[in-house]
């Protein structure tokens, strides 16, 4: 066995925390990520003293130098290891990463990783900005970047506009079960066709909510958390990662996302098989990037989620249940962090919405344009 | 001022705008047959900087597009609805483009040749169906 599968279980997320999400004027990030943190450290029971690693995301939508040095001053905390990683949506996965391999070699025992941002009540101008010298061509926004992969989906594959209702509707019905949610409203298919273009061939409802709100993590070794007594500590058994071009223009398809790498390492790290897998949280900050991702695992084969996905298979009373407290499309936008926090949720077995007994739960997370990719299997 | 978008124009990608002024689509090409755009001092294959501008013939296929139906900047306003596209050039690079024609008429791989359009002094390589 490589050194990756020795890893696998040997870490845990002991702890976990968010705020509120939505509309939180007067909240800065900071303030965000210190609830979040506070409230991480008491559901773990340590002190912040005993926290000698702060890793925090990079806020997206509001950039600031030496972010996490700002964020440890506030907290009153001197970690060791400490600082801000700016990845997209993937970095929360790459940072669970860092602390592991950092605790692994012995340079601290206990780190926080955390994200907060606030575009919803702050700044959003990030998510629309011009795409470099391209802006001539009227090459803006994030959410364009998406939509051009779904174009060449449907190009090569045949890809129906309902079957990305599939994705929507399934992710709204969990988020209107989930009093947390920021966005409370089942749709239907039929609802989903007529929501209005937005960049074709994005739909409204193709798209995630934008969001306040922070969340964080308490990573430790197995060993660290069974001698501080921490009994509901769910431990990782896989975690992977992976990278592709910043162009759409210079990827080797647009059709393919690098869960394909970051899963393989992760699957591999775990000694798992998709069929393993009884619960999974994907990154949905458009619905092309779930069925895009759910197809490069390996649940459903390329070109047929349609078919794949039908009769409620994604839905909490499905074969695969999906983002099962409502993802970016109905909980919250904050991007990424709160589907591992739900996937914990769903070892612990204490999930809203739990999937009855659920073992092992896969979480993606990716940035950018699908530049970035990281995947995390939590399990029991 | 003008207030569409200009690019920013540097050492490295000169010679791609410039070309454009003077009618011409330019890749980049290494002494070892690796092309790219957009422009770089390093192959991105092989992190060569022995390389050349060449002329491309302006013949691509369309690769991907969206529609904008509302503008994100002042200057695409009149534009809407208007799409953006990937295309690849015949020579192997691809790029970002706009293909002047009605969304209806945009189909997959249909063949493009190129078209330079100048709006507010920047020289723009968009693509007609063939």
């Amino acid at each position: 066995m490589s050194n990756l599968h020795q890893m696998s279980g040997k870490y845990v997320i002991a702890g976990i925390g968010q705020t509120a999400f939505g509309k939180l004027p007067g909240r800065s990030t900071i303030s965000l990520n210190i609830e979040a943190c506070k409230n991480a450290l008491i559901d773990a029971g340590v002190e912040k003293n005993q926290v000698d690693a702060l890793l925090v995301k990079t806020p997206t939508s509001a950039r600031e130098f030496m972010y996490g040095q700002k964020l440890a001053a506030a907290m009153g905390m001197r970690p060791k290891i400490g600082g801000s990683w700016d990845q997209g949506g993937a970095a929360n996965i790459a940072l669970i990463s860092n602390a592991m391999n950092a605790i692994e070699a012995g340079q601290c025992e206990i780190a926080l990783v955390c994200y907060a941002d606030n575009p919803k009540t702050g700044n959003r101008d990030h998510f629309s900005r011009p795409r470099g010298d391209d802006a001539v061509f009227g090459w803006f926004s994030t959410a364009a970047g998406y939509a051009m992969i779904q174009q060449r989906h449907i190009i090569e594959f045949g890809t129906k506009a309902e079957d990305f209702g599939i994705i929507a509707k399934a992710a709204r019905r969990h988020g209107a079960e989930n009093p947390n949610a920021q966005l409370r409203k089942a749709i239907n298919i039929d609802s989903y066709l007529q929501s209005p273009m937005q960049i074709e061939p994005l739909r409204r409802d193709d798209c995630c909510l934008v969001s306040d709100g922070g969340a964080a993590l308490v990573i430790m070794s197995a060993t660290k958390a069974r001698k501080l007594g921490i009994h509901h500590a769910i431990p990782i058994l896989g975690l992977g990662q992976g990278q592709t071009s910043s162009d759409l223009t210079n990827r080797p398809s647009l059709t393919s996302t690098e869960a394909v790498v970051s899963g393989k390492t992760a699957f591999t790290m775990a000694g798992l098989k998709t069929k393993d897998i009884d619960v999974v949280q994907i990154y949905d900050c458009f619905t092309i990037a779930v069925m895009m991702t759910l197809e490069d695992y390996g649940f459903c084969p390329k070109g047929q989620f349609g078919s794949w996905a039908a009769n409620g298979y994604l839905e909490i009373d499905g074969g695969l249940p999906f983002n099962t407290s409502g993802g970016l499309l109905s909980e919250t936008g904050m991007p990424g962090l709160q589907l591992i926090l739900e996937g914990v949720k769903q070892m612990r077995g204490t999930a809203l919405l739990q999937v009855a007994q659920a073992k092992k739960c896969l979480i993606s997370n990716q940035g950018g344009t699908m530049h970035t990719h990281g995947t995390l299997i939590l399990g029991n | 001022m003008s207030e569409f978008p200009q690019p920013d124009i540097t050492v490295t990608n000169k010679p791609f705008w410039d070309g454009l002024k003077n009618g011409e689509l330019l890749f980049q090409e290494c002494t070892n047959g690796h092309r790219w755009l957009p422009a770089s001092d390093f192959c991105p294959e092989c992190l060569s900087t022995f390389f050349e501008f060449k002329k491309a013939s302006g013949k691509a296929k369309l690769i991907s597009w969206v529609i904008y139906n509302t503008a994100h900047h002042r200057a695409f306003e009149k534009m809407v609805p208007y799409n953006v596209a990937i295309v690849q050039l015949d020579e192997g690079p691809r790029m970002i483009t706009n293909i002047v024609c009605a969304k209806e008429e945009l189909m997959p791989e249909m063949k493009l040749t190129l078209t330079i359009e100048e709006r507010d002094g920047v020289f723009l390589p968009k693509f007609l169906a063939q």
